[in-house]
C-alpha cells in the first residue's frame, strides 16, 4: 500500500477535516492487513493472536482516540472470550462467534477489490484531458470610490422606501374569468354607442382577471361578428365598432 | 470524412462533458446525411483519430461519447499548466464510492457498517466532487438519505455504464449469505464462488 496514494481528500470549499490514518482506511483494513501479513485463513482466525496484534498495532499507532478502532478491538476481545467458553458436549452446530466478523471481512475484502478496479480506471482517466470549456468570466468593473452627499443618499433611501411601500404581493386566488359578464358589458355599451375604445369599457383600477375577461370577451364577440376591432397602427389604442352587418342578420 | 462524422466531431469538440448518445442521435436525424448511420459515423471518427495520427481519441463513456487527449501527452500538457490532473481520491473515499456503486440506493449507516468507520465527511466530500448524489429517502427511523452515483462518476472512472464494473460474483471473493462457521480446528470451507446468490446490481 502506498501511503502517498492515500492522500487526505480535502475540499477547499468545506472545512470538514477528514481524519485519515496514514496507513489504514479503517479497522477492517487493519484487520485484513494483519490476516494477510500472518498468512492466516480468514475462515479460521486464531482470534486470541489477532486480537493481541490488533491491540498492539493500534497502541503503537497512537490511535487511542479513534473510536472506530477501539470498537473493533472490543469486538475482538469479546469474540476471544466467547471462543474460550467451554462448549456443551454433543453440540453439532456450533455458533461460531467469529462468523459475523468473517462475513464482514469478506464483504470488506470485496469492497477493496472494487477499489482496485476503480483506482485503475480513474488513473487511466486522470491521464486524459477533456476539452475544458469554461464560461467566459464576467468582467465586473471595479467600483470607484463612492462620492455621495447625505441628501443624495437620503433621497435614494426615500426612493427605495417609496417603492417598497407598495409591495407586490401576489395572492394567487383561483378565480375563474368572467367572460360572459364582460360580454354583457360590451354589448350594453355598444347598444348605446356605435364605437368605443378599450378605456371606455375597462373599469378604472381593473383587476387582472377583469382585463383578461374583457379581452377574451372582445375577441369572442369579434369572432361571432358582433363587433370589429381596429388598430390603426402598432401600439395604438384600438377602436371597437359595432358590426352593422351582423345587426342586419 | 462523411458529413455526419464531421458534424459529430464538431459537436463533441464543443462539449466539455460526454455527449449523450441520444443527443448525438438527434443531431444525426437532423443532419443532411441520410446515408451515414450514427454508428458508422462514430466508428469513422474513431478510426480517423486512431489511424491518421491524432493527439486525441474518441472514447465511449457514461452512456455517451467524448473526445479526450491521449495519455502520452498528459505530462506535457500538465507541465505547460494548460490542464491539471484531478486529485486522487483517498482509499477511504474509494471504498465508500465502491460500496455506493454496488449497493445504491444506500444509506449512510449501511456504508458505515460495511466499512466499520464513520462516513459523514467522506460522503460530503464525494458529493461536492459530484460523484454521488442523494437519490431518495429510505424507510425507517428518520427517513435516512439514500445515495447513488452520478453520471460524473462514470465519466471520472472511465465507465460506459455501471455494468462495466465487475459483477459481484466475478470478484475473487463473492459475498455469501452468513453461514455456520466450522469450529476451530475443523476443515475450513474453501472460498467457493458458486454461492448461487444473485449479485446485487444497480441500474
Amino acid at each position: 500500500m502506498l501511503p502517498g496514494s492515500l492522500a487526505v481528500v480535502e475540499s477547499a470549499a468545506s472545512e470538514v477535516f477528514v481524519v485519515e490514518l496514514a496507513e489504514y482506511s479503517g479497522p477492517l483494513d487493519l484487520l485484513l492487513t494483519l490476516i494477510r501479513d500472518e498468512q492466516i485463513d480468514i475462515y479460521d482466525i486464531p482470534i486470541a493472536r489477532i486480537a493481541e496484534q490488533f491491540l498492539a498495532r493500534i497502541s503503537s499507532l497512537k490511535l487511542d482516540e479513534a473510536a472506530d478502532y477501539l470498537e473493533m478491538a472490543a469486538r475482538l476481545v469479546r469474540i476471544k472470550a466467547q471462543t474460550l467458553l467451554p462448549r456443551r458436549e454433543g453440540e453439532d452446530v456450533w455458533d461460531d462467534p467469529r462468523a459475523e466478523l468473517v462475513r464482514r471481512l469478506l464483504e470488506y475484502q470485496q469492497v477493496r477489490e472494487v477499489v482496485d478496479v476503480l483506482e485503475r480506471r480513474s488513473e487511466d482517466r486522470r491521464g486524459r484531458f477533456a476539452r475544458a470549456y469554461t464560461q467566459q468570466a464576467v468582467q465586473i468593473p471595479m467600483a470607484g470610490k463612492l462620492s455621495l452627499s447625505l441628501p443624495e443618499l437620503l433621497s435614494a433611501v426615500d426612493r427605495v422606501l417609496r417603492l417598497a411601500r407598495k409591495p407586490h404581493i401576489h395572492d394567487v386566488v383561483p378565480r375563474a374569468l368572467d367572460v360572459d359578464g364582460a360580454i354583457g358589458i360590451v354589448r350594453a355599451l355598444l347598444a348605446i354607442r356605435a364605437r368605443a375604445q378599450w378605456k371606455d369599457i375597462l373599469p378604472k383600477k381593473a383587476e387582472p382577471w377583469e382585463v383578461l375577461s374583457l379581452l377574451l370577451a372582445l375577441l369572442e364577440l369579434a369572432k361571432r361578428g358582433e363587433l370589429r376591432l381596429l388598430q390603426p397602427h402598432a401600439f395604438a389604442a384600438f377602436e371597437i365598432t359595432r358590426d352593422s352587418s351582423s345587426e342586419a342578420a | 470524412m462523411t458529413p455526419l462524422a464531421k458534424l459529430l466531431e464538431a459537436a463533441l469538440f464543443a462539449s466539455a462533458t460526454p455527449v449523450p448518445e441520444a443527443a448525438l442521435r438527434a443531431m444525426a436525424a437532423h443532419a443532411d446525411d441520410a446515408e451515414t448511420t450514427l454508428e458508422s459515423a462514430l466508428d469513422e471518427l474513431r478510426v480517423h483519430y486512431d489511424t491518421d495520427g491524432h493527439g486525441v481519441e474518441l472514447i465511449a463513456v457514461a452512456g455517451g461519447w467524448q473526445i479526450l487527449t491521449r495519455p502520452e501527452y498528459t505530462e506535457a500538457i500538465e507541465r505547460a499548466q494548460l490542464a491539471a490532473r484531478p486529485q486522487r481520491l483517498s482509499t477511504a473515499a474509494l471504498e465508500t464510492l465502491a460500496i455506493i456503486a454496488y449497493r445504491q440506493p444506500i444509506g449512510r449507516s449501511e456504508i458505515e457498517e460495511i466499512r466499520g468507520v464513520g462516513a459523514g465527511a467522506i460522503l460530503k466530500s464525494l458529493h461536492e466532487r459530484g460523484l454521488i448524489d442523494v437519490v431518495g429517502r429510505g424507510e425507517g427511523l428518520g427517513r435516512p438519505l439514500l445515495y447513488g452515483t452520478t453520471p460524473s462518476f462514470l465519466e471520472q472512472f472511465a465507465l460506459r455504464h455501471l455494468e462495466e464494473l465487475p459483477r459481484a460474483d466475478e470478484l475473487a471473493i463473492a459475498l455469501r449469505a452468513p453461514r455456520q462457521a466450522t469450529p476451530p480446528g475443523g476443515v475450513p470451507a474453501p472460498a467457493t464462488k458458486d454461492n448461487g446468490e444473485a449479485p446485487r446490481r444497480a441500474d
